[in-house]
């Protein structure tokens, strides 16, 4: 509804004039004049089910009192909301719900922030009529996430609501009838949606709580922190909550433009990282292979001395585009300032040929909050559910609009929406699905084909089904172009680049990438490429990017919380290139078996939330957020250390007092960068060879929770995505490998299977993925088991 | 409908198929209780494999049928109720004030079994606490199996029960 076009109505709540939209709810207008209404079932991102029946109110004219969430307004309409009638009628509702409502407050996890708590507070009665047995509910376990106790249920049904209208998969239920109604899961299973924490904020009760937090604190004893979570680039506002200065909660906050008010699974419960085992907590050298604890002064003395005794050209430095937008914008100010070039932060790229033409940072292109206005989107390389899961509710709203969504991809995915058309492929062959779509494209639009990329469309031949993909996006008023996280991995990304611009060019299309991390925008701006300097200006010597640094070994290494063998596409390679160093600097808050078997300094830096600083989200959106933990020992926020570091190094402008101060300044420079997406097509491309027919091809996208090292440490997470450390076949090429027996066999649990990649074998879950395509394998990078394996898209042999 | 396997039986199928006809086709919900009710005739209780097979082939999520499965008395989620013969008593009010409370006694001695409970031989199955069934005018009633009995006497409910024992069952009674 466009407000221009409406009348407003003027109803009357409590005296007070109010202008409302007609046909809006009651609930919806008092709340936008602060009048609050109590309520327990209504949520305003939810359907209304007017069940719980606390939000009654007093209207004039009508018979009985009103449930304010299910009464739209009139011209005229007279509503008390405190008159006796509605508080007689409020507290009589009350009474009702507390009936099987257990008095457990003091050992409940939602005592002290609990919405039933409060309202009984405010209405409930101190004795109640009820003098029958109360009703007891069985629990059930729904997996590592969330924790139940449904006696406490008041059946609001919001959590079934959020399944059905927000998930886009319903889980919970509402079984039985009448007073042996109970809502749950009905059989023993584990919630299987990537958002499915948010019922724990939804819950008016303590029916549903979070599992890894249950018991830690108590609502009133914690501290709250707006934050920015720091795994995918959408980043979602959260809240984090810490007691004695430790963080033991993330909540989502709102924030309508970017995650309304959900959280993914990933950036609520990561935070259980922060605290794992192998935090570093003083900085460490490697003497003669055996470290040792030294104070600050020594250890950046050392790497002063280990970064100047070598040449600039010998020198590679690595970030995670994790860290902060501060902390990478002072690594490279700092490793410029002596003369480093190469230095970037796109681990797991490994096709470079076209970075020139890459535009300032990979941006959406849009806002994130008008991916729902779109009429058609084509996914290239992207699993957005699981990569992306705020952006993937974008879309999906998008998709009950009506909108078309279309995808190709190296695999089927399982969408919580209806989908178009999902163009499945194995790797290589993804490419030319691509340019079929690009070619129709070229038809459809008139426009003459580059002469750079003629080659790509000889002997490819239009289809029914690829045209109709160039058609929808032709047609459609809104429509994008989004390339994902596996194109970005896809040793043919420039290919897939060159052909996603020629489409969104020729279909009037947005382009836009769905990038890989909380601050992948942040590291472009900052300058951690080769070829670029801060704020989109070219470097003055081009560096070696990140694949060529790590191919052929440098004489040193700096790292910012970085782990190799999880973090670069191919581990293999990056530990060789680790050994054959002279001296490997690593500034991260862990330190696993194999940094302390390869590095030669570690300085300990904050973790998570220890830290302020600004994460770049796709959409381009700056998002500062402070320290809300205190630090582990003497670990120190990396963007401190950095800042000694460049004065040590004599590098002049290091003078900042706050990490403020170094945002504004790198705000300053970048203040005339847009987040448009140059689609101009200059015909770079990298030609691939045909998957290979005797072996199997690697698909390696990146785990749901492996992608950074905080998440690959929350226990909860791993605990609930075992399927991430296996490898998946369809049933076709189990058959062909001889390995059917193997998986029919009833008697053991686990079917595992040796996987070789290189010179390594490693033995590993197997399971069935009918999704996947012929002559290709599923095996996630980032994990455990592929942290000894080579390269995410390549050749790999599987053995009973 | 489903083009995977499905073990739901031909009888179940076909049923479900005759249901889904007289539906639109993206309302195949409205084809629950029926399916739910195909499986009943040939189980005589829902497993939990059954619905979620018929969640498959109705293309709806598993907890939908679980909602429904669980709502109404009708249906019987108890391995234990798949004896041959169900026994539903009406203890509703009309019938209680006309001496259900009575049959339910009798038959439960006459059974050896409870409200709820199976005979060990599996002839029957006696629901627990059925809801009116709307054949308050000859109260006290039972429904004995699909069909509905009225103006119950203790000899009555002798006559029916053993009326519909199987024959093997009987030899073994009056053997022992």
């Amino acid at each position: 509804m466009s407000n221009s076009d409406n009348k407003f109505v003027t109803i009357t709540i409590n005296d007070k004039e109010i202008e409302a939209v007609p046909g809006s709810m009651l609930i919806d207008v008092a709340d936008k004049s602060d009048i609050h209404i109590p309520r327990f079932c209504y949520h305003k991102k939810l359907s209304v089910a007017a069940n719980c029946r606390m939000c009654l109110v007093d209207v004039e004219k009508a018979p009985k009192p009103l449930p304010a969430c299910a009464t739209p307004v009139n011209e005229g309409m007279v509503v008390w909301t405190r008159s006796e009638r509605a508080l007689t009628a409020q507290k009589d509702t009350m009474e009702f719900l507390l009936i099987n409502h257990p008095l457990d407050c003091p050992i409940c996890d939602q005592g002290g922030e609990c919405e039933l708590q409060d309202l009984s507070m405010e209405f409930g009665s101190g004795s109640s009529n009820f003098h029958e047995m109360k009703r007891v509910v069985v629990d059930k376990d729904i997996g590592e996430l969330v924790a139940t106790e449904m006696t406490r249920c008041i059946q609001c049904t919001r959590c079934v609501r959020f399944g059905e209208e927000i998930a886009g998969m319903r889980e919970m239920g509402a079984t039985g009838r009448g007073d042996r109604m109970e809502i749950g899961t009905f059989v023993e299973k584990s919630l299987d949606s990537e958002i499915s924490g948010n019922i724990i904020d939804i819950c008016p009760v303590g029916a549903l709580t979070a599992k890894p937090s249950r018991y830690h604190s108590r609502a009133w004893e914690m501290m709250q922190t707006p934050s920015i979570a720091s795994h995918d680039s959408v980043g979602s506002s959260v809240k984090l909550h810490t007691f004695k200065q430790k963080l033991v909660r993330v909540i989502a906050a709102e924030n309508e433009d970017i995650n309304e008010c959900w959280i993914s699974d990933r950036d609520r419960f990561s935070y259980q990282g922060v605290y794992a085992e192998d935090r570093v907590e003083k900085p460490m050298i490697k003497y003669n292979g055996i470290w040792k604890e030294v104070d600050w002064s020594t250890a950046l003395d050392r790497t002063v001395e280990n970064l100047t005794e070598v040449a600039a050209k010998d020198i590679a430095v690595l970030a995670s585009p994790r860290a902060t937008l501060e902390e990478l914008y002072l690594l490279q100010k700092s490793m410029r300032g002596i003369g480093v070039s190469n230095i970037d932060h796109r681990l797991r790229q490994i096709d470079f040929n076209d970075q020139e033409s890459a535009g300032a940072f990979p941006s959406l292109g849009m806002k994130i909050a008008e991916i729902e206005n779109l009429d058609s989107i084509l996914l290239v390389g992207s699993n957005v559910r699981k990569e992306q899961p705020m952006i993937n509710h974008r879309i999906r709203k998008a998709a009950l609009n009506g909108a078309k969504v279309m995808c190709v991809n190296p695999m089927e995915l399982d969408f919580n929406y209806e989908v178009d058309t999902q163009r499945v492929s194995n790797p290589v062959e993804m490419i030319n699905t691509l340019a079929i779509i690009a070619k129709a494209s070229y038809t459809l639009s008139k426009n003459k084909i580059p002469a750079g990329l003629k080659d790509l469309f000889t002997g490819v031949r239009v289809n029914k089904i690829d045209k109709a993909i160039a058609e929808n996006l032709m047609k459609s008023k809104k429509s994008a172009v989004f390339l994902g996280n596996i194109s970005k991995q896809h040793p043919g990304y420039s290919t897939l680049r060159a052909l996603s611009k020629a489409i969104a060019a020729n279909t009037k299309s947005t382009l836009g990438y769905l990038s890989e991390s909380a601050n992948s925008a942040g590291a472009w701006l900052a300058g951690v490429v080769p070829h670029k300097k801060e704020a989109d200006q070219v470097a003055d010597v081009i560096g070696k990017n990140a694949s060529e640094m790590l191919s052929r070994a440098k004489k040193v290494y700096v790292l910012l919380d970085l782990e190799l063998e999880r973090d670069s596409d191919n581990p293999q390679q990056a530990k060789a290139a680790m050994n054959q160093a002279d001296t490997v600097i690593a500034i991260t808050p862990y330190a696993n078996k194999s940094l302390l078997a390869l590095a030669d300094i570690i300085l300990p830096s904050a973790a998570y939330a220890e830290t302020s600083g600004t994460y770049v989200n796709t959409e381009g959106t700056w998002q500062s957020f402070k320290a809300a933990a205190k630090g582990s020992g003497e670990a120190r926020p990396a963007w401190k250390i950095l800042r000694v570091l460049g004065n040590k190094l004599d590098v002049k402008g290091f003078d900042y007092v706050s990490s403020k101060d170094v945002r504004n300044e790198l705000r300053e420079l970048c203040k005339d960068i847009n987040n448009e997406n140059s689609v101009s097509v200059e015909g770079i491309y990298t030609k691939l060879d045909d998957v290979p027919t005797q072996c199997l091809y690697r698909i390696g996208n990146v785990g749901e929770y492996s992608g950074d090292s905080l998440v690959r440490r929350a226990a909860a997470l791993q605990k609930s995505s075992p399927e991430q450390n296996a490898v998946q076949l369809n049933s076709k090429e189990i058959a062909l490998l001889g390995l059917k027996d193997l998986v029919d066999d009833n008697s053991k649990e686990v079917t595992t299977v040796e996987v070789k990649q290189g010179e390594v074998v490693v033995s590993m879950p197997l399971i069935i993925n009918d999704y996947i395509p012929d002559k290709c394998a599923l095996l996630a990078s980032g994990t455990q088991s592929s942290s000894l394996l080579g390269s995410a898209f390549g050749e790999i042999e599987i053995t009973a | 409908m489903a083009t995977t396997k499905t073990i739901l039986s031909k009888h179940e199928t076909d049923e479900i198929d005759r249901w889904l006809e007289r539906f639109p086709k993206d309302k195949a919900q409205s084809a629950l209780l029926a399916a739910l009710r195909a499986v009943m005739h040939e189980d005589h209780y829902l497993s939990t494999a059954k619905m979620d097979a018929v969640a498959d082939y109705l293309n709806l999520p598993k907890i939908a049928v679980y909602e429904v499965a669980s709502f109404y008395s009708m249906y019987e989620l108890d391995e234990k109720a798949a004896a041959k013969n169900t026994i539903a008593v009406c203890t509703n009010v009309s019938c209680m004030l006309n001496g259900s409370d009575g049959i339910v006694e009798h038959i439960e001695e006459k059974l050896g079994i409870k409200m709820g409970e199976t005979t060990a031989d599996g002839e029957f199955f006696f629901k627990v606490e059925e809801e009116c069934l709307a054949a308050c005018c000859g109260a006290p009633m039972m429904q004995l199996n699909h069909v509905y009995h009225e103006n119950l006497t203790n000899e009555k409910v002798d006559e029916l029960l053993d009326a519909v024992r199987s024959k093997r069952s009987l030899k073994d009674k009056e053997a022992s």
